[in-house]
């Protein structure tokens, strides 16, 4: 990490293990739950929210000195809406089938808490370069949540991954199939997701016990 | 900054010019945007008609592929031989039919008048395709596509789209492996033209029975199911006066 000093580093850093918006904070849990059915919806998420977040924190950060505290929250909707609009538009224009894979998420964007948090915690009191960092950590923190979750419920659920099947073909009963093994459809519904994400606060926290709260 | 943000005054100016730069910026890009997209939705109907009729990319199992976009036009004027428009008892040809919304032509069906229904024959190696577009709800928004039928009320083949479908449960109508299904069965019910329904546990999963009216449900999307099953069945309805003089069985 030449580029950055250890602080900055952190900004990206934290939010991957020990600040992480939805394993620690528990934000975003909506989207969370929704979209991590399958491998591939988690990915396209984790990326445009990469995107929103960064270019929010930065907007959001260069504007925190004429923002009006009395409107801010509005105004921070504003800046979500606004990019993911342009991003929605530009996407349709030059990339019609990966916007219409998108489609369902745009909503879920807006709406996505750690967004509104982030310009409120973050943005509106420190500079572009750190609001940029803080943002992009955040998003990588909430991707590799995404990920992981959406690898599990994909793979157990639908014995895919990115729709590719990995297990053998549950019809016809080959690979992993022929022994026996079913699909778990309860995988692909949306309570599979709180467990998965249960489990996975479960483990960090056993590995790491300065994060149980007290009781 | 000497700025007093806290003034009122301050407050409604910040507001307004900041609605106003929004909502310009917002404004060129949707003007700007416009033709471009208009033509990558014009594509994809014709995509899709051509999808129905099995003019596709398909391999043997897998991915949906359509044609191209940079050829779908052409293949387009090549395969549809004939657009037409049915208004009650009456069917006319009419250039570009399949730009006409469904939406709306089933909005004005609600109001009580009469409707502009498209519908388009395509004809590949000497087979004659009737492709109709169909228009529903599933779970959370609106759910569309085009099915293809020949003269013996037997589906040719389906393609459906959805807005906003849940990923991994509902969106899969749009896979492969549940429109496939819908090819071969017959919309016939005894004699009456009656439509396919999706339904859980029908004992066909491998679905041989093409009689049956049915084909296997998706697992965890029961609303969106029941939408395709409905969408088609409306569909149908609408359409039987015409259907009812092409048919041959």
């Amino acid at each position: 990490m030449g580029l950055l000093s250890k602080k900055d580093a952190n900004l990206i850093l934290d939010p991957l293990a020990d600040n992480n918006p939805i394993t620690i904070q528990v934000l975003g849990i909506c989207s969370a739950l929704a979209i991590t059915a399958e491998l591939k919806a988690s990915v396209v998420m984790s990326l445009s929210v990469l995107f929103v977040l960064g270019v929010g924190n930065v907007v959001i950060s260069l504007m925190r000195n004429i923002i009006p505290s009395k409107i801010r929250i509005i105004v921070q909707l504003i800046v979500v809406a606004t990019l993911v609009i342009v991003v929605d538009q530009v996407l349709k224009a030059f990339a019609y089938e990966l916007s219409k894979t998108l489609a369902v998420f745009v909503g879920l964007i807006i709406t996505n808490c750690i967004i509104m948090g982030r310009f409120e915690a973050f943005a509106l009191g420190n500079g572009p370069w750190k609001s940029f960092l803080d943002g992009i950590g955040n998003a990588l923190g909430y991707g590799v949540i995404l990920i992981i979750v959406g690898f599990f419920r994909e793979l157990l659920g639908s014995g895919t991954l990115f729709g590719v099947p990995v297990l053998g073909d549950p019809i016809a009963k080959t690979g992993l199939y022929a022994t026996g093994y079913e699909n778990n459809g309860f995988m692909i519904i949306p309570p599979a997701a709180l467990i998965v994400v249960g489990i996975i606060i479960w483990v960090q926290r056993s590995r790491n016990r300065a994060l149980i709260e007290e009781a | 900054m000497a700025l007093n943000t806290e003034k009122n005054t301050y407050t409604v100016i910040f507001a307004m010019v900041m609605v106003v730069i929004v909502g310009s910026l917002l404004a060129f890009l949707a003007s700007g945007l416009r033709p471009r997209i208009d033509e990558n939705e014009r594509f994809e109907k014709q995509q899709n008609i051509l999808y129905a009729m099995g003019v596709n990319l398909n391999e043997d199992a897998g991915s949906v592929n359509f044609i191209p976009t940079n050829v779908v036009e052409e293949e387009f004027s090549k395969y549809i031989k004939e657009q037409l428009v049915v208004v009650g008892s009456e069917t006319k040809q009419r250039e570009e039919s399949y730009l006409i919304d469904m939406k709306k032509q089933l909005n004005i069906i609600k109001n009580g008048d009469e409707a502009e229904l498209p519908l388009f024959i395509g004809e590949k190696e000497n087979k004659k395709f009737y492709i109709i577009p169909m228009y529903g709800k599933g779970l959370w928004d609106a759910i569309w596509g085009y099915i293809s039928l020949d003269e013996n009320m037997v589906v040719q083949g389906v393609v459906f789209d959805h807005k906003g479908e849940t990923p991994g449960l509902g969106a899969n109508i749009k896979l492969r492996y549940f429109m496939d299904d819908f090819t071969g069965e017959s919309v016939l019910d005894g004699n009456r033209i009656s439509g396919i329904a999706v339904v859980k546990g029908n004992n066909d999963p491998l679905n041989n029975d093409k009689e049956d009216n049915e084909v296997d449900a998706l697992a965890g999307a029961t609303i969106t199911g029941n939408g395709v099953s409905a969408m088609i069945k409306e569909t149908l309805k609408l359409y039987k006066p015409y259907l009812e003089t092409i048919r041959t069985k």
